[in-house]
């Protein structure tokens, strides 16, 4: 039993170990001194300092937040609408199809994600001259489109999860149907749209693959430069960003989960 | 909906369903509900007059949410009329009716107040802000709610939100007020409690409910008149009173209450009494009065527990006397229940209350009795 459980410690320990020792490894080379990637050459923020005055990387991260909060509010409006109308109108057959066909781009490899929309656009563009070039515009799109599909998922569990009569009490009670869903369905599923948004907004952030199809020049979001600049040797002050990216992005799941479980344990009750 | 008549008229309190003249506030015609090919209410007419508090009673899943439901709005009839107060409802929504619903899971809305939620049905009226704060706060004393007006509803005990609910849907008082197994979560004793409380507040705002239940205990103890439900259909309407002495079929006799039924066939008929053979007991089982009937029908014979008689020497004074022996005696406090095995094979249960604390003539198990009903005790149920 002892050496069993030490074993599964020891497992543990490893597994955590795998997944997190390149991040931390990066984390604290981010505070090093030395140009050198791989040498520690004492404490300094001077990093950080640098990437601050570095235009490029500046622009990207501005382009990269843009990018980010409009695709991620526009995920959340489509992947509402999306799943009210499944859940609450489609018939039980379609819905299944449906609901698989909303979460198809969750599975689907990012490369074909990005070339098939990059040949959308370029198609568009041919037959009614819009979207006009590839950009930032382009780039929203695309993370809207995908971002659309994570957020169906959460506002979907959500909907199910919520009790009808809420709803029809609300009408019951004199509300027609728009202001029912204004009043009671809106806010019932608030934590779930903040933690859909918040997921959306991550991953546009993230996103490389599908950006660098659908981009096009003075468009590069930060990943793009922060891949370029990679490519041409590591830089200590893309272990800043990094370090800094990470940051946001476990602050934003944190948040996003906590609401997750507040609005379940008073869905609970 | 606010025409604001608090005061219930003042209408003479004479049964009005005993009155031919008097007009139905609340008209269910040949209703069916079909979900697909399942027939959830099947040919359902109702006649409920305002005042009332009538309880839909039926085991579960036999339609009467589902009756509710269709009542209030919320689901379409695959037949039939609805009509209140003199308005067929054929197409009016749910927000447009006047009438309010308890729902089944008291369904607050989790993200507002005691306070909002009880002052929601009156904003969408547009009432002005003084009159819905008036009212609302006479809801929560109503309810004894005042101290609880800024809580949410997950901050409440499951009484509590039974209270708000129930205040929620009477503030905007409704002509006709659905209640969906109101009690159904609450403990025993508080049920009592509410009970009492739920027919107070309908005396004093006049409003006419229609109650669901399953727990016949609580249908007798509230209501003006029972409807009673199974597969959809309404298969007895009466006051607790006439279900209870008068039940019309097996079904009934057996789902209020409990009853001893002796099946057997109608033997002789004449105007004023009938003769029942059964081979339940060991002679003829007699009936006061004439039945519509055939010699050969078969039919039943519903006799109450309490209102069969137990004793170990002859009951003189009774034509329905059998013979048995005591086979299982179960002391229930205020009264014992006997379960008797007639010669005949048939059980037959007695309930005597417990009036002197120890009997010198204390019935024992294995005992040789008489049991016996007097001649009217007996209910001919044929369907
Ligand atoms: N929307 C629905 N679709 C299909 N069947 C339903 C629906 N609503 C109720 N039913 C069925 O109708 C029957 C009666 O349900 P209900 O009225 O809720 O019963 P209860 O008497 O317990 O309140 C049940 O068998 C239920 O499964
Ligand atoms: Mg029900």
């Amino acid at each position: 039993m002892k050496r069993r459980s030490r074993f599964l410690l020891f497992m543990g320990v490893f597994g955590f170990v795998f997944l997190y020792a390149p991040i931390l490894s990066l984390v604290i080379f981010s505070f090093n001194e030395s140009k050198l990637v791989t040498v520690w050459g004492g404490f300094s923020t001077k990093w950080y300092g640098e990437l601050f005055r570095d235009p490029q990387i500046l622009e990207a991260a501005w382009i990269s937040a843009k990018i980010a909060f409009l695709s991620a509010s526009i995920a959340v409006v489509i992947g509402t609408i999306g799943s009210f109308v499944l859940i609450r109108f489609a018939r039980f057959r379609s819905k299944s199809l449906l609901s698989m066909m909303i979460t198809a781009p969750l599975v689907m490899p990012e490369v074909i994600i990005g070339l098939s929309l990059l040949l959308l656009f370029v198609a568009l563009q041919g037959l009614i001259g819009w979207p006009g070039g590839r950009g930032m515009l382009t780039i929203i799109i695309a993370h809207s489109t995908f971002g659309a599909a994570y957020a169906a998922v959460v506002i979907q569990s959500r909907l199910v999860d919520m009790d009808l009569s809420i709803e029809e009490a609300a009408q019951d009670l004199g509300a027609k149907p728009v202001r029912v869903f204004f009043d009671v369905t809106l806010p019932v599923i608030a934590p779930a749209l903040m933690s859909a948004w918040l997921l959306a907004f991550t991953l546009s952030l993230d996103d490389l693959v599908i950006a660098s199809f659908v981009s096009g020049p003075g468009a590069s979001t930060l990943p793009m430069v922060i891949f370029s600049k990679v490519r041409l040797g590591v830089s200590p002050d893309v272990n800043a960003l990094a370090t800094i990216i990470i940051g946001l992005v476990s602050l934003g799941i944190i948040v996003a989960a906590l609401q997750m479980s507040r609005s379940k344990r008073s869905s609970a009750n | 909906m606010s025409e604001g008549n608090a005061t219930p008229d003042a209408e003479p309190r004479a049964d009005p369903w005993a009155d031919p003249h008097a007009v139905p506030f609340l008209q269910v015609r040949n209703v069916t509900k079909k979900f697909g090919a399942f027939v959830a209410v099947d040919n359902v007419s109702l006649d409920i007059y305002k005042g009332e508090i009538f309880c839909l009673l039926g085991g579960s899943g036999c339609g009467k949410s589902t009756l509710l439901r269709l009542l209030s709005g919320f689901e379409t009839a695959s037949s039939g009329q609805i009509i209140i107060d003199g308005q067929d409802q054929e197409g009016v929504p749910p927000f447009a009716r006047k009438t309010n619903m308890m729902f089944q899971s008291y369904a607050l809305f989790p993200h507002m107040s005691v306070e909002k939620n009880i002052a929601y049905g009156l904003k969408r009226d547009g009432l002005p802000k003084a009159e819905i704060a008036a009212r609302v706060s006479d809801m929560l004393s109503l309810v004894q709610m005042d101290q609880f007006a800024s809580r949410k509803p997950h901050q409440l005990s499951g009484g509590q939100r039974q209270r708000v609910a129930l205040a929620r849907s009477l503030v905007k008082k409704p002509k006709l007020l659905m209640l969906d197994e109101p009690l159904g979560a609450l403990d025993k004793k508080l049920r009592e409690e509410t009970q009492f409380e739920l027919i107070k507040i309908q005396e004093s705002l006049g409003v006419t409910f229609v109650v669901v239940t399953h727990d016949q205990e609580e249908a007798m103890t509230l209501s003006s008149r029972i409807g009673v439900m199974t597969e959809g259909r309404i298969v007895q309407v009466g006051t607790p009173h006439e279900i209870y002495e008068y039940p019309q079929s097996r079904f009934v006799a057996d789902f209020i209450g409990s009853v001893n039924m002796f099946e057997g066939r109608i033997t002789e008929d004449h105007e004023d009494h009938v003769l029942i053979g059964s081979r339940d007991t060991q002679t003829d089982i007699f009936v006061p009065h004439g039945i519509s009937g055939v010699v050969g029908q078969q039919v039943a014979v519903a006799v109450r527990p309490e209102k069969v008689q137990i004793s170990k020497s002859q009951l003189h004074d009774m034509r329905n006397t059998f013979t048995g022996k005591i086979d299982e005696i179960a002391y229930m406090g205020n009264s014992s229940v006997f379960q008797v095995l007639l010669d005949s094979g048939k059980r037959v249960r007695v309930s005597q209350s417990n009036r002197m604390r120890s009997n010198e003539d204390t019935l024992k198990w294995g005992d040789r009795v008489h049991v016996g009903w007097h001649d009217d005790a007996g209910i001919v149920v044929s369907s």
